[in-house]
């Protein structure tokens, strides 16, 4: 079987959750190896193994942290270039999806994007994307080169398959370009206790309905009370009573959770695109017209902040 | 100096929007439109002429006959020229093959900057400008939610994947902006009007030198093997709320069991 290339998201060595379902998925088309670019490989080896890497591929260079995107394409089309794989596999995130592109065009191969399942193929691996704001599902597979995937987040359940990896340094002839474009400062995220938005199993999102900042505090209460991430519409974002990485939809984040909560959004084609393949739906708006609710499995027409702090209440109570 | 802003002629994303049997995007039953995501590149773009640096600026498409109308839009905006490529063989063109007529007519045209959207609002990809800046050899500058040139450089705020980052680059470089920048402006009337005298040039695949067997459907990198609609969601029992809405709702929630 083939080498599949699977390229890690991981923060100073902690690996993240969508890299074990790239690992996942690539074992069902030949053997993972992780491509493992920045510091802290040592402390990611073990868990690279444990989801089934034969093999990691260190690159540990000042320019990966100091420069956008480029050094890192380096890295992975050199590695490619000399082990040949059968496929690379890229976390659909906004590095990776540039990082992806300049390798494709490097090996003139062929680029997919935002796949939502790979399997093996009759010619190579077969794609899913969900498309055109998640209404059409289209299969697809690369013709020309090694193919280059983007995988979206929660596309696999990771599963352990242990293994101890073979840790290759490699040391990359960095091309002129990898320092045109200089990281100048990095202003790293707030972090919460809350689940991140794309592994969450439930999401709880707020819209323009939500009417201030100060009563996002609503929405977060019945989130904490599900263990749930909290979500909000482009409206609420734009209006800056919600950061920015909550924002869900064609210009936020795309999530795909068991249960989708909103409340006081009114379904716009674009907040669609980005929870329209949630398992279950669910709406409260005052407004019965609202298109959110020709997608609900359950909708209550009526105000918000009436029916979510009852709804919180009951749920606390069951508990 | 010179700015190139890519644009590009989507179906409509409030339509309804499907494929061809040949799995190509279906350009018939769909009005089509300026890509929405490309009005802030256009404004952004606009801006940086305002702000003082010097500069002529040239629309870029790749499409079919009615994509003018997307140039035409963008022109009405502000801007001096466009540039329309456009050739029975691009039809089914994929996004390796689509970055490279773009750079090749963004390299006949002349540039310091090119300013793309974050992505399209159909395909949705978001690697045209990393392709661009990769096949130009140029810096890319991309994502951005703030953009600013001065003195040759160009600088922004990127949200990357685990940090808010600043970045810059020195001239020539491609940039690409987000819907964070800022809402782009409606085109006058006046702009209308003048938007119909600026000049705009129509080339094809001979004129770029790629030859027709570089792109089109045959020559895709990928290709589409089916797709098919989802079945629409299926509605829902709705109630009102009669003051107890909350608890209504909490066991629908129970019964799926999510509590
Ligand atoms: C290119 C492009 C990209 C975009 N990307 C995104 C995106 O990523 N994500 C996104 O969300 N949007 C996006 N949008 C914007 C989108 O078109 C809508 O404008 C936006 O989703 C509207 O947000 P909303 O539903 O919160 O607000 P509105 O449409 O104003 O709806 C508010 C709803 O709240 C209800 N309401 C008000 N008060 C109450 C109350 N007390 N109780 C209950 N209900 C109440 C109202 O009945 C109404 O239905 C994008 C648009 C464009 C053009
Ligand atoms: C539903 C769907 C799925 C697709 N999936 C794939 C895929 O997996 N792999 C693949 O290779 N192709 C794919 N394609 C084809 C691909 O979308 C087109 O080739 C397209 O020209 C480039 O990708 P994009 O529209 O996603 O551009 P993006 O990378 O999202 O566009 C970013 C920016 O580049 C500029 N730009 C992009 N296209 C043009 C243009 N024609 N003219 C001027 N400026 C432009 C604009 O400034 C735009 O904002 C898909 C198309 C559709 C409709």
């Amino acid at each position: 079987m083939g080498e599949i290339l699977v390229l890690v998201d991981h923060v100073d060595g902690a690996v993240r959750k969508p890299t074990l379902e790239l690992l996942t998925l690539a074992r069902r088309l030949g053997e993972p190896s992780a491509v493992f670019l920045g510091k802290g490989a040592d402390a990611a080896t073990e868990t690279l193994g444990r989801y089934g890497a034969q093999k990691v591929y260190v690159v540990d260079a000042a320019e990966i942290d100091d420069y956008l995107v480029v050094p890192k394409a380096d890295a992975l089309a050199q590695i490619a270039q000399s082990a040949n794989p059968a496929a690379i596999l890229v976390p659909s995130s906004a590095d990776g999806r540039e990082i992806g592109a300049r390798v494709a065009v490097r090996l003139g191969s062929g680029l997919i994007t935002d796949a939502v399942d790979v399997v093996a193929g009759e010619n190579g691996p077969e794609t899913e994307q969900s498309v055109f704001a998640a209404t059409y599902q289209v299969r697809a597979h690369v013709t020309k080169g090694t193919p280059v995937i983007t995988v979206k987040p929660n596309a696999a359940t990771p599963e352990e398959a242990p293994a101890t990896p073979a840790v290759e340094s490699v040391s990359v002839e960095f091309s002129r370009a990898a320092t045109g474009t200089k990281i100048v400062s990095r202003a790293p995220r707030e972090k919460s206790d809350r689940p991140e938005l794309t592994e969450a199993d439930i999401v709880v999102s707020g819209g323009r309905g939500v009417n201030g900042a100060e009563n996002f505090v609503v929405i977060e209460r019945l989130a904490d009370s599900l263990g749930a991430a909290v979500g909000a519409s482009r409206a609420a974002v734009d209006a800056g009573w919600y950061p920015h990485s909550h924002q869900v939809g064609q210009t936020g984040t795309q999530v795909s959770p068991q249960l989708y909560i909103a409340a006081g959004i009114s379904g716009a084609i674009q907040h669609r695109a980005g929870m329209q393949t949630s398992k279950t739906i669910v709406a409260i708006n005052k407004d019965e017209d609202a298109p959110i609710f020709d997608l609900v499995d359950y909708g209550v027409v009526g105000d918000l902040f009436k029916v979510v702090p009852q709804l919180e209440e009951e749920i606390n109570k069951r508990k | 100096m010179k700015i190139v802003v890519c644009v590009k002629y989507v179906p409509d994303a409030t339509g309804d929007r499907g494929f061809n049997e040949d799995g190509t995007s279906d350009r018939e039953s769909v009005d089509s439109l300026l890509s929405e995501l490309d009005e802030y590149a256009i404004e952004q773009a606009l801006q940086i002429v305002e702000s003082g640096v010097e500069a002529e600026i040239t629309y870029l498409t790749v499409g079919p006959d009615d994509a003018k109308d997307a140039l035409r839009k963008a022109l009405a905006m502000g801007g001096d020229k466009a540039i329309h490529v456009n050739d029975d063989d691009i039809q089914g063109t994929d996004a390796l093959g689509t970055s490279l007529i773009l750079a090749k007519a963004i390299e006949k045209s002349g540039y310091d900057l090119v300013v793309c959207g974050m992505a399209s609002t159909d395909g949705n990809m978001g690697v045209v400008p990393a392709m661009l800046a990769e096949r130009l050899g140029v810096p890319q500058v991309t994502f951005l939610d703030e953009v600013k040139v001065e003195g040759g450089v160009v600088k922004g705020r990127r949200e990357g994947d685990v940090a808010s980052e600043t970045i810059e680059a020195s001239l020539p470089a491609v940039v690409s902006v987000t819907d964070r920048t800022g809402e782009a402006r409606f085109p006058s009337f006046k702009g209308i009007m003048a938007a119909k005298k600026k000049p705009l040039e129509n080339l094809d695949l001979d004129d770029l030198g790629v030859e027709s067997d570089e792109v089109g459907l045959s020559a895709a990198w990928s290709t589409v093997d089916s797709a098919t609609a989802r079945p629409p969601r299926s509605k829902g029992e709705v109630v009102e709320d009669e003051g107890d809405g909350g608890v209504k709702l909490a066991e629908f929630l129970a019964a799926k069991k999510f509590i």
